[in-house]
């Protein structure tokens, strides 16, 4: 694959070459899909900077899930265009899109329930660092591997667990793994599907820092409820209502958008603009 | 080699140099070696040379079942057709058309395997789950019917027979007597042990373990699933190929079941009992494979009726098989508590005797009326003589099987009262250990 000299070393995309200055890390051009007769996404468009961190909003049904689906290869869109970097991604295959550099997490953890923490990190660092499908080099020898397997599991604050069965960590834990194993290849685009789903009020504030450290400098997409999550983590908001996107920008200018508000925002607002003030 | 640790951080978990790992290692290749010494019939030298085989197809096998969560009903068809292959060459070998060592032909089965694997393979690893499973199935089908319409290749109904005793002797290797076919067996069962241990300590091992786990995400990471599991495919197949030309040596002659689905249906069988979820899992289980094929249907007739029930029960008590029995008292005798569950397991065994001579004397009477009451109503059941036609036997063994089931269940119960108390002990003595 042309992308494998791409992900040669973790976190150097965006060093090397690359597109022209001024493309857009990700891009949506008019993307529509269809489900049956059902069209969920109706022409989303939206351009997200590299380095920018962006939270998307919207209400249930809005199609928040599937347009990261869409982004990330799981589904490919019915018309309309995705680009990584200015490269065209829509209709490659989940595994081309990360070589390409972009990765993702899912709302519901999605790990390696029979692997250890360590062994977890360790698969998704194996392709980042040219290890393909290696059967003539033992895994115990590779040592960039390994050092940046402990190196991530510290970032997660997993030290600790690193010999721990996957389905034997507690749900925090495994939230953080899951983070651990988008992060761990050093895509530079970043992909978080509520990353703080089901976690309790206080988890929620120390992983929002989590998330913040170990995404530091990266292009940043979240799907978030929880307002607190979205003003902690994002510097844009981007609003996706009936599967448009019908604003995008700072926080303050959104929260200002009459049309936003018209929409649904309002209310949500309202009860963020509370929380915050009780801090 | 030696991986240091850096600088300022804790060192690795792993060990180069692991002495336990050098000792079972070490101990595994004595076992290959002695026991031909032990036992030195020469049917004990038979069955040890279908276990070794066995032992490679098995492994092979799991790469798929165990390490890559591949439910193949086909297996049979590489080590089959690396049979076939295998005894081919042989009889080309033979016939002077091609100067091999027979010592090598082993690998023409194997090549044979990947050959087939790689080309049937990428059909059925396009799918995984249950869609791969019926691809299996078809594939299987599918080679079994040409060994009907081929009879020059598979020949037909009395097979393929072939003389291993070709070519000058190598180091005075003839590969006449068995036991030299043995020591030939155990080198390749003991270098492919090693390898398919090997493959589970890299980069394609470990990936393919996380798409028996979760699929979805290795794509998500990287990797192409299709991928990880079409190069585990060809690997099973090797080595499956392998075991089939090994066994081609062994019997001097293939026969066309040996790509059949009973076949196919005994490697999933044994792996499944021996354990998948552990590597030693299919070594215990070919091990088993060959006692129960060779011993058990020696002993009874109704052989596959105790397989039957000895594999439904492990489905439902024991899913990780014996390996998996094994390795949970390891765990007790480890943390030093092992030595208390001895009374349970006496109590255990003494009920399970109980049940099993009950319930098999009532079996053996069944079959002895249905198909040996020629022979008159006496018959031989563990030493005793029962008659089958007078009540007295009947309402005996029905008494023991009653009596054997409800003491059992009592048995059962203090055990696993016990063995709960033990594991909460243990949990208590993990957390202390952490805390430390």
């Amino acid at each position: 694959m042309t992308a494998a000299g791409l992900q040669a070393t973790p976190g150097e995309h965006s060093a090397r070459g690359g597109p022209a200055p001024g493309t857009p890390a990700l891009e949506l051009r008019d993307v529509r899909k269809s489900f049956g007769k059902t069209e969920i996404i109706r022409g989303a468009s939206l351009a997200v900077q590299p380095g920018e961190r962006v939270a998307i909003i919207g209400p249930n049904g809005a199609g928040k899930s599937t347009l990261f689906n869409l982004i990330s290869g799981r589904f490919h869109s019915t018309s309309g265009d995705i680009l990584l970097n200015g490269r065209k991604i829509d209709g490659l295959r989940p595994y081309q899109i990360n070589r390409l550099g972009l990765a993702r997490s899912f709302q519901v953890s999605n790990l390696f329930t029979r692997l250890s923490a360590f062994e977890n990190i360790r698969c998704a660092v194996l392709w980042s660092l040219g290890y393909r499908y290696a059967f003539w080099r033992f895994l115990a020898d590779l040592r960039d591997a390994n050092d940046r397997t402990d190196e991530v599991l510290e970032m997660i604050k997993l030290d600790r667990r690193r010999d721990v069965l996957a389905m034997n960590l507690t749900y925090a834990e495994q939230r953080a793994l899951e983070i651990g194993i988008t992060i761990a290849g050093g895509s530079p685009v970043i992909l978080l599907d509520e990353p703080t789903a089901g976690m309790s009020k206080s988890e929620t504030r120390r992983f929002v820092g989590l998330i913040r450290d170990v995404t530091a400098g990266k292009t940043l997409l979240t799907v978030e409820h929880d307002m607190g999550v979205v003003f902690g983590l994002a510097d844009k908001i981007a609003v996706l209502v009936y599967g448009q996107v019908i604003a995008f920008d700072t926080p303050d200018a959104v929260r200002a958008n009459p049309s936003v508000q018209e929409a649904y925002l309002g209310s949500l607002l309202a009860d963020a603009q509370v929380a915050d003030a009780g801090h | 080699m030696a991986a240091a640790p850096r600088a300022g951080s804790k060192a690795y978990h792993f060990k180069p140099y692991n002495v336990g790992r050098w000792f079972v290692w070490g101990l595994f290749a004595l076992v290959l070696l002695l026991a031909p010494r032990l036992w030195t019939s020469s049917f004990a030298h038979t069955m040890l040379s279908q276990m070794g085989i066995a032992i490679i197809v098995c492994l092979a096998y799991n790469v798929l079942l165990g390490q890559g969560g591949m439910l193949s009903f086909g297996h049979a068809v590489y080590s089959g057709l690396g049979s076939f292959l295998a005894i081919h060459t042989l009889n080309l070998i033979s016939a002077g058309k091609l100067a091999l060592p027979v010592s090598l032909v082993p690998l023409a089965g194997g090549l044979a395997g990947l050959l087939f694997a790689a080309l049937l393979g990428y059909v059925s690893t396009k799918k995984a789950g249950t869609t791969f499973a019926m691809i299996t199935l078809g594939i299987g089908e599918l080679v079994w019917s040409m060994s009907l319409m081929l009879p020059e290749f598979f020949g037909g109904e009395g097979g393929i027979t072939g003389n291993r005793v070709v070519g000058a002797p190598v180091l005075g290797i003839t590969f006449g007597p068995q036991v030299q076919v043995y020591y030939l067996i155990a080198a390749y069962c003991f270098v492919s042990t090693a390898a398919l241990f090997a493959l589970t300590r890299t980069p394609l091992g470990r990936m393919l373990n996380a798409v028996r786990d979760n699929p979805e995400r290795v794509e998500f990471i990287g990797y192409s699933t299709q991928q990880v599991r079409y190069l585990a495919f060809m690997v099973s197949g090797f080595f499956a190929g392998i075991g089939g030309g090994l066994a081609a040596l062994n019997f001097e002659i293939v026969t066309a079941e040996v790509v059949g689905a009973a076949r196919s249906g005994a490697y999933l069988l044994f792996v499944f009992l021996g354990g998948a979820t552990f590597f030693i899992g299919p070594i215990i289980g070919a091990v088993l494979m060959v006692i129960a094929l060779v011993l058990l249907s020696e002993l009874t007739q109704a052989w596959l009726l105790y397989l039957g029930l000895v594999f439904l029960f492990m489905v439902m008590y024991a899913p990780g098989g014996i390996a998996s029995l094994i390795m949970m008292n390891l765990r007790l005798a480890a943390f030093g508590k092992l030595g208390r569950l001895w009374t349970g397991y006496l109590a255990l065994a003494g009920t399970a005797f109980a049940i099993l001579a009950g319930a098999g004397a009532m079996l053996e009477m069944i079959y002895h009326l249905q198909l040996n009451a020629a022979l008159g109503p006496g018959m031989k059941f563990m030493g005793a003589t029962l008659d089958t036609t007078s009540a007295d036997s009947w309402f005996g063994a029905a008494f023991v099987l009653a009596t054997g089931v409800v003491l059992f269940e009592l048995a059962r119960r203090e055990f696993v009262r016990q063995w709960g108390t033990i594991q909460e002990e243990i949990e208590k003595e993990i957390k202390r250990r952490e805390a430390l």
